[in-house]
């Protein structure tokens, strides 16, 4: 079964976001549209699955949703504390480069804590050493340093590792 | 109430895309560059998704999805563009 | 159109103005590219995300069906945001741009741009 499965839809979560993204885009549930989105979310993750790199698979799913709410919540409150910090004086500014130890592996997982980074105003995560162990951020206003590492690592850090199980 | 606040919201979006083109036209060096590239698209999208609020039209949606992913693409493409010359040299 | 609805597509449309005024003002403003870096890439995305859920109730309440092409442009900003942010401050690392003189940790961005780890123990 599970073969089967395999050979006929190989990437279901994928499947399952082209055929939602495809109605989307036509905004509409007419069937010629519902069976087109049924044609491509089949044959386009058969085209493509042979290029599939292997990525951690979601464990909990409720933590990954929780962790999406609170991310939306934080970008939202976090962005008015940039707009005052912009609006105020510039010489109070006091920007610094970062170095995050990370804990998480493997290519998704350090991609979305860098863009959770990213988006989370005040820090923007710049580059990523080789051997994948820390992160490099740029904060536009550093308090402190261990309490800006400690907030990443418990805050955003724990819950990914919890999503990916690893 | 609605027509005006439109007309507000726009105006504020053309000030903006004004200061994109002083630091567009200003910035020292090229990254500053792609950076008001980048914002003035994704306010050009701000604004084409006014009009379409003004007319009452969805059909300008479509326009405002393909700058949106349009302008990903050129950014993307100037940034490597940038970095391998560097790592090139 | 009811005033209440009407009240509310305009306090999200002028939040969404106001945002994306300020990511603009502060692309404008701050002194070097990193600081710079981050009025944009944040204020703008939320801006524009007022802007979008503003049309979206309106096309909902106007045309009494479900638009939901903003969705998916919001959606689509909020994923390659942080994504375009992250190869421009590659990019100025590579690039020796000039950092603002007080900025802390400059040390790392020499080891930032070879990739290697931090030059001390800083955690």
């Amino acid at each position: 079964m599970s073969a089967v499965r395999r050979r006929w839809l190989p990437m279901p979560a994928q499947s399952l976001i082209l055929f939602l993204v495809w109605l989307l885009l036509n905004n509409s549930v007419a069937p010629g549209h519902l069976l087109l989105a049924t044609f491509f979310a089949l044959v386009i993750p058969w085209l493509v699955a042979p290029m599939q790199m292997e990525q951690p698979r979601v464990v909990k799913h409720w933590v990954a949703v929780r962790y999406t709410l609170t991310v939306l919540y934080d970008i939202l409150v976090a962005n008015f504390e940039v707009a005052l910090r912009v609006l105020g004086p510039t010489r109070k500014l006091q920007p610094a480069f970062v170095a995050v130890p990370l804990d998480v592996e493997g290519a998704l997982p350090i991609t979305i804590l860098a863009s959770t980074i990213s988006l989370t105003p005040g820090t923007v995560s710049a580059e990523v050493s080789e051997d994948r162990q820390w992160i490099y951020i740029h904060v536009l206003h550093l308090e402190d340093e261990r309490a800006l590492i400690d907030q990443i690592k418990s805050r955003y850090e724990t819950p990914i590792k919890e999503i990916f199980g690893c | 109430m609605l027509t005006t606040t439109i007309l507000i919201v726009s105006g504020m979006i053309c000030v903006a895309l004004i200061m994109n083109l002083a630091r567009l036209l200003t910035g020292p060096d090229l990254p500053d560059r792609i950076l008001a590239l980048d914002t003035l698209y994704i306010n050009s999208i701000g604004l084409i998704l006014l009009f379409g609020l003004h007319k009452g039209s969805i059909l300008y949606f479509e326009g405002a999805l393909l700058i949106a992913m349009l302008g990903f693409v050129s950014t993307a493409a100037l940034c490597k563009y940038l970095l391998r010359g560097d790592i090139i040299e | 159109m009811n005033p209440i609805v009407e009240l509310i597509i305009c306090v999200f449309l002028l939040m969404g103005g106001l945002f994306v005024l300020l990511g603009s003002f502060g692309l404008l403003k701050l002194p070097d590219f990193y600081t710079r870096l981050h009025a944009p890439t944040k204020a703008t995305t939320l801006g524009l995300a007022g802007l979008l859920i503003g049309s979206m109730i309106y096309f909902f309440v106007n045309e009494q069906r479900l638009v939901v092409h903003e969705l998916l442009i919001t959606l689509f900003l909020l994923i390659t945001a942080p994504v375009s942010a992250h190869m421009m401050a590659k990019t100025a690392l590579h690039h020796k741009i000039r950092v603002l003189k007080r900025t802390s940790g400059q040390e790392l961005t020499g080891a930032a741009r070879e990739r290697r780890e931090p030059p001390f123990d800083s955690a």
